[in-house]
């Protein structure tokens, strides 16, 4: 539990991407969905990794990658030194270095099970630890996610949603891990019980020195919490670059399409709106070339026909996927 | 003369529990070719208010108003014919889930020429034809060939839309939107919002927006009403409400935005929303409050007047500091940890 503040690496992918065939009936060829490819990138301990993109952009797919429920297809994933190998499964150890804390807090949790023993289930499977220790150590950790002692006999259904994401934060950092996914963690709860979730999280990676990969698509909060930011769209990510780069000079025509969507209260933060005409394609027939290239207001030639590699951008520090950028048109 | 009028509702739900004041003496009103927004956390009562009005609440609520006129016809004493004749011609909703709104069975085109039937009694090719023209309108591309698809073979956003053109159909003189983009992504949600900004510009049609973003409600509305827990705490104009809320909580929802927060550390509103068991006697706010007094225990707040934007407090906020407070000593630290 000592808090390791330096610049360890945690968690490296190479190139990862997963792939489903789909069956299409007894003569056809399997379709195959690309739900993520060409993802690339460090979990530090201590810092937050932020992705952000809509829905089927392959940010839930990369959280199940790097969490081992699922093998990746390709590329490379080294987590806390350790290479997961493709064809046979994960051990324990490694599987203990990375948790997840998932978007619902009404659904993740076991109805029929006390807040204690949900928090020393890990422990219970994972550990051999007596029933006294795993108990003084739950109750250590409810009291670190401002849980009261009386909770530990409650059931998850007398708890709003607020505290159940503080139950499900607790249960996923009682075996120590060093990575936490996070997939939307606060976009089921009201504002002003978000901030209080907000505020528990930025808590505890400091005191563990947790390396977070923060899945989001409120670029508000993304924009608070994140150290680095990596923009998916279809399946590939498109800018990756320091959060005051993303927010501050956006280069992909995407992300600036997506801050200049994302409402604002502040009338002169206010951007002026780039706005996309269509909608997601679907991820069984990408588009040719760069998947953005249909909605894009700034497609020229090279679009539609070969897929713009993520390359330091120049003129800026973060890596962009976009011919238009690299050729410096934009 | 306001299109919608609503003075003094309340809802109440029979539970096991006994009764559940879901909305707590609620007033409001629409001008016609307005943007009105109805912002609150959940549990707050705003979508019930709405549902209150439109007759859609199961037979477990009580509605109690003292007046509740839409377009000059009483909505409390309306038979339900005559309420069958309003909903869905002049006065239209559209729901959060737009994939569960929409019937799995019929085809898109089929729903939305049911209400060109039943109300205007349009025949067929008519129909069809105000069919496509109203899927133009919501901006659905080659909108003759979508109308035999079914809900499930297009998008959220796609079905949103299909919905939106099946409320306007009739050219309603009021529009209530509840939570219209909350399922949906930011740059979809974008165009659905300035769909909605234009349609109400283009018809003149009035606009409730339910919502708890409040940066839709930012971009969107012209005139705000934040709700707590069931009451109307605070009304304001967009602009001013943002730039100096009145009631202690508008303010502390406001502060607890991540994109206006100035520290690393969010400020937060300690404790919970009230629910069945845990309703204060005074104030429903002061066990959150952080200038709670003696005063908002005990005695529940009247409501101020306009220049302190309605708000539902004893001591309303102008420019951040409380007006007649008795000062720092007399906050009560009895405020729930979180």
């Amino acid at each position: 539990m000592n808090a390791t503040v330096s610049p360890t690496v945690v968690l490296e992918a190479q190139h990862l991407a997963r792939h489903y065939s789909l069956k299409r009936g007894m003569f056809a060829e399997p379709a195959t969905v690309r739900a993520l490819s060409e993802a690339s990138f460090k979990l530090t301990a201590g810092k937050t990794l932020a992705v952000v993109g809509e829905s089927g952009c392959g940010k839930s797919t990369l959280a199940r990658l790097v969490t081992m429920i699922e093998p990746p297809t390709a590329g490379d994933l080294i987590i806390d030194g350790k290479p997961v190998h493709l064809d046979q499964a994960p051990s324990h150890e490694l599987r203990r270095t990375v948790q997840i804390v998932f978007q619902d807090p009404y659904g993740s949790l076991n109805p029929r099970q006390k807040v204690g023993a949900i928090l020393e289930e890990p422990l219970r499977l994972n550990t051999k630890l007596s029933a006294a220790e795993r108990q003084a150590k739950a109750r250590a950790m409810m009291e670190k996610v401002g849980l009261r002692p009386e909770h530990y006999d409650r059931y998850p259904h007398m708890f709003s949603g607020g505290q159940r994401q503080r139950i499900a934060i607790a249960r996923a950092l009682m075996l120590n891990p060093k990575i936490l996914v996070l997939d939307e963690p606060v976009s089921a709860l009201d504002v002003s019980i978000q901030a209080q979730v907000l505020n528990l999280l930025m808590d505890l990676q400091q005191e563990f020195g947790l390396a977070y990969l923060f899945i989001s698509h409120d670029l508000s909060v993304v924009r608070h919490i994140a150290d680095e930011v990596m923009v998916m769209y279809l399946g590939r990510p498109v800018e990756f670059g320091t959060a005051d780069e993303i927010f501050n000079t956006p280069r992909h025509p995407y992300t600036r399409a997506l801050l200049s969507a994302t409402p604002t209260t502040e009338p002169e933060k206010r951007r002026e709106r780039i706005r996309l005409t269509g909608e997601l394609p679907s991820p069984l027939r990408p588009p040719k070339g760069c998947a953005f290239h249909p909605r894009c207001p700034f497609a020229y030639e090279p679009c539609d026909v070969d897929t713009p590699k993520l390359l330091k951008a120049p003129g800026g520090n973060a890596d962009v996927a976009c011919f238009a950028v690299q050729g410096e048109l934009l | 003369m306001p299109i919608l009028e609503i003075s003094n509702l309340s809802v109440d739900f029979r539970t096991v529990g006994g009764q559940f004041r879901a909305v707590d003496g609620v007033s409001m009103a629409v001008e016609p070719g307005e943007i009105v927004s109805i912002v609150g956390e959940s549990g707050s009562g705003k979508s019930v208010s709405m549902l209150a009005l439109m007759g859609l609440l199961p037979w477990t609520a009580t509605i109690t108003a003292d007046r509740m006129m839409f377009d000059g016809r009483d909505l409390l004493t309306i038979s339900p014919r005559e309420r069958r004749r309003i909903i869905g011609n002049d006065l239209a909703m559209i729901f959060q889930e737009p994939m569960s709104s929409l019937n799995p069975c019929y085809t898109v085109g089929w729903q939305i020429g049911e209400v060109l039937k039943v109300h205007l009694g349009l025949n067929k090719r008519a129909r069809r034809d105000r069919t496509v023209e109203l899927l133009e309108l919501v901006g659905i591309p080659s909108a003759a060939e979508r109308l035999d698809t079914f809900p499930h073979q297009m998008s959220g956003g796609m079905n949103q839309r299909v919905m939106i053109a099946m409320a306007i159909a009739c050219n309603p003189k009021l529009l209530i939107a509840d939570e219209p983009t909350t399922a949906l992504d930011v740059t979809i949600q974008a165009q659905i919002l300035d769909l909605l900004a234009k349609l109400q510009r283009e018809t003149g049609m009035a606009l409730v927006l339910i919502t708890h973003d409040m940066g839709v409600v930012a971009e969107t509305a012209n005139r705000v009403s934040v709700q707590y827990a069931g009451q109307k705490v605070e009304e304001q104009p967009v602009s001013e409400l943002f730039a100096d809320p009145h009631h202690p909580y508008t303010a502390a929802l406001l502060s607890a935005l991540p994109e206006r927060a100035t520290t690393r550390r969010l400020p937060s509103i300690a404790g919970v929303v009230p629910g069945q068991y845990d309703r204060p006697a005074g104030c429903l706010f002061s066990p959150r409050c952080s200038f709670v007094t003696e005063r908002c225990v005990d005695k529940a707040p009247v409501t101020q007047g306009e220049a302190a934007g309605y708000a539902l407090c004893h001591y309303p906020l102008s420019h951040g500091k409380p007006v007649g407070h008795p000062g720092p000593a007399a906050i009560l630290d009895r405020r729930l940890s979180a």
